[in-house]
């Protein structure tokens, strides 16, 4: 299938194995992804508390673009707070035909407009709804077998649930478990698996933002995950790049991999660690690649 | 709901969590299976409970209709009104069909299910001066303001002190001073009322505080928790853009340099650039600012992730200097429409909780509906977008 394809602006700044592990994945799933380039970023809730018709109007222009890209059956985003942001922004445009109206003459100028009704899915709903578990099943080369895999899914896509979609039909704040349990990994829940992972207030207040992302990194732990798996590249700054300052906090080793979810996608789908990146993350996921075979393994110590 | 009310009573497995802090004993889970209509509430079932198989199950009630607020609760899991939970809805959600019943979170337990809200909810919600501070002098009969001016803070007039919101906090959790959604949901209602003099010093207030506005995680729990619809989130968001747009007020907890640094870098380069922020919410948006003593400090204190980062090839240094930006002419168009929007006179502003859906599902042509004419919404509520009321006084 062809996506509009909006990658977000971390994926290629802090966390560019994403974007680049996203890009290797696409074409094993028969998804192509037409980039939209010309896009800003979507603000991620700081430009609407800023200035909320600003915030709508840039994502309003971002819809427009994607709704032009010929052929494309859905805008994909690879980012748990791109698609938090851009569905709050989008609620508000699609419920009101005036105030829609008004955003689109500030698109005018450019020729954009854009129409009520875009489909704008995270590559994990994509993934269940528009791929589906079986497909993707049937499409695992190295399944997961024996790797214990915590979900952490970022308060973005998780909430809240009647504008995000989620309903007893739609239990989307439950699909990276059915995606883990697909790719024949073992599901570890833990306490802080749909909390926030701090990261909004690292500048704010540091010490609560990193308590929150050690707390969770140390429950999984307990809970005897090897690694986490999140679709959201800002939970990943803060529970793989803070990772070394969250230790400090909460006063214990944590030493918890964190994985993008393209990332485990194509693992289980074949791909090397390298090509995804693997390498580049600040705690080594040594318990998930044994790098010698490339075979994945459950934590060495178990 | 009108087809269950033919449905005959059936059984419901109640599995309640159990705590007496003057026992001594630990907490207990206590399972009672009671026979009720499916469509009654999960409060009736606990009193039933307590009736009939337990006279001392702990539980708070009084008005059983949603509008008191006592019976604050989690229902597996989740935040919830006992009195507003259908049994059939919370079976649903029920992990081997037993329903979990438990005290409200973050506030310490007197007995079962009834919590201390003295000790945190009201402490919290005086701390934010919860009254109205008037205009002097004072008007010898009503005040009179314009009805729209009103109509802003009707969505936080509507919380009914439940705790659900504090409950499910996840800044609270790890910041147990974090003023939190409920009072500062109570801080807008005055904040945005015309009558009330202290707009200023309110934010200003709030703003300085370390465990004030800019403590909120963004989590959307509190939105998720609220039985009224409150948006405690939103209204935390107001005070931040009335604080930071309307009054300039600077804070030490780099609240508004962070969504300034933010804002301009989106505007300069269509992207976000992480190496930039981080100095730029320290030290503020000047080149100088990356300089200034606390984003040096924070520097030093960030040395140890930054160093793995680049060891391990996670982040580049060129990648850390260079700007990702999207293409000039793009770029040109989204400074345009930062400078039309920005340059307004007042912020427009779509609250949905005030102005509803203008467009029922059953409308034709929803395809068609942009080209519609302004009035084409009437019907429904009012449609226009209300201005901030901050920005008009």
């Amino acid at each position: 299938m062809k996506v509009a394809y909006w990658p977000g602006c971390v994926s290629r700044g802090f966390t560019p194995e994403l974007h680049g592990s996203m890009a290797r994945v696409a074409p094993l799933l028969d998804i192509e992804l037409v980039e939209l380039d010309r896009a800003c970023c979507t603000g991620a809730g700081v430009i609407a508390e800023h200035n909320q018709e600003l915030a709508d109007t840039l994502n309003a222009r971002t819809f427009a673009l994607a709704q032009a890209v010929e052929g494309a059956e859905m805008m994909m985003n690879i980012c748990s707070t791109c698609q938090g942001a851009q569905s709050e922004c989008q609620e508000r445009l699609d419920a009101n035909s005036e105030y829609r109206a008004h955003v689109n003459a500030s698109l005018a100028g450019e020729g954009l407009s854009y129409e009520k009704g875009l489909t704008n899915k995270n590559f994990l709903w994509l993934l269940v709804e528009e791929i589906g578990l079986d497909e993707l099943r049937a499409k695992v080369k190295r399944p997961l077998t024996n790797l214990k895999v915590g979900p952490f899914y970022g308060c973005y896509i998780v909430r809240p649930r009647a504008r995000l979609g989620i309903d007893e039909e739609h239990p989307r704040d439950n699909y990276l478990d059915l995606v883990i349990d697909a790719l024949g990994g073992e599901v570890i829940e833990y306490a802080g698996m749909r909390k926030c992972c701090g990261f909004p207030i690292i500048t704010m207040n540091k010490q609560a933002s990193l308590k929150q992302a050690g707390r969770h990194l140390g429950d999984a732990l307990d809970a005897d995950a090897d690694c986490l798996v999140t679709p959201c590249p800002l939970c990943h700054l803060n529970l793989d790049l803070q990772q070394p300052l969250a230790e400090g906090v909460v006063g214990r080793e944590l030493g918890m991999p964190v994985l993008h979810l393209p990332q485990l996608v194509g693992l289980a789908l074949g791909l090397e660690p390298k090509e995804l990146g693997l390498n580049r993350h600040v705690v080594r996921p040594t318990s998930v690649i044994d790098w010698s075979t490339s075979v994945i393994a459950a934590a060495s110590g178990a | 709901m009108a087809e269950t009310h033919e449905r005959p009573p059936e059984p419901f497995t109640l599995r309640l969590r159990r705590y007496d802090p003057e026992s001594g004993e630990a907490p207990y889970w206590d399972e009672h299976t009671v026979e009720l209509e499916p469509h009654r509430s999960v409060l009736e079932a606990i009193l039933q409970a307590r009736d009939r198989f337990d006279g001392s199950i702990g539980v708070r009630c009084s008005c059983r209709q949603a509008i008191c607020g006592s019976c604050g609760i989690r229902v597996n899991g989740e935040p919830a009104l006992a009195c507003h939970t259908h049994l059939d809805a919370a079976k649903r959600g029920a992990r081997a069909g037993v329903i979990e019943i438990e005290p409200m979170g973050n506030m310490p337990v007197i007995k079962d299910l009834i919590v201390d809200m003295d000790s945190v909810h009201w402490k919290k919600i005086r701390r934010v001066t919860p009254w109205l501070l008037a205009k002097q002098p004072v008007p010898e009969r009503e005040y009179i303001v314009p009805r729209e001016s009103m109509v802003d803070v009707t969505q936080t007039m509507a919380c009914i002190q439940c705790g659900a919101c504090v409950s499910d906090c996840l800044a609270m959790e790890v910041d147990p001073g974090f003023i939190g959604p409920a009072a500062l949901a109570k801080a807008y209602r005055f904040v945005g009322d015309p009558r009330d003099d202290q707009q200023f010093e309110r934010l200003n207030d709030l703003a300085q505080d370390q465990q004030g506005i800019f403590d909120c995680t963004h989590c959307f729990k509190c939105v998720e928790a609220c039985p009224k619809g409150v948006n405690p989130m939103g209204q935390i968001m107001r005070l931040r853009r009335v604080a930071t747009a309307d009054h300039h007020i600077v804070d030490k907890n780099n609240g508004e340099r962070h969504e300034k640094a933010f804002a301009s870098l989106i505007r300069e380069n269509g992207l976000l650039w992480e190496a930039e922020l981080l100095p730029r919410s320290y030290g503020g948006n000047s080149w100088f600012g990356k300089f200034a003593p606390p984003a040096g400090k924070e520097l030093l204190s960030s040395l140890p992730a930054i160093v793995k980062a680049l060891m391990r090839g996670k982040v580049t240094p060129m990648g850390a200097l260079k700007p990702h930006k999207i293409p000039a002419a793009d770029l040109r168009s989204v400074r345009a429409l930062y400078d039309k929007i920005e340059g307004r006179k007042e912020r427009y502003e779509l609250n949905l909780y005030i102005a509803g859906e203008d467009e029922a599902p059953s409308q034709p042509a929803a395809g068609a509906a942009a080209q519609q004419a302004p009035s084409s919404g009437e019907a429904s509520a009012p449609a226009q977008a209300e201005p901030e009321v901050g920005a008009s006084l």
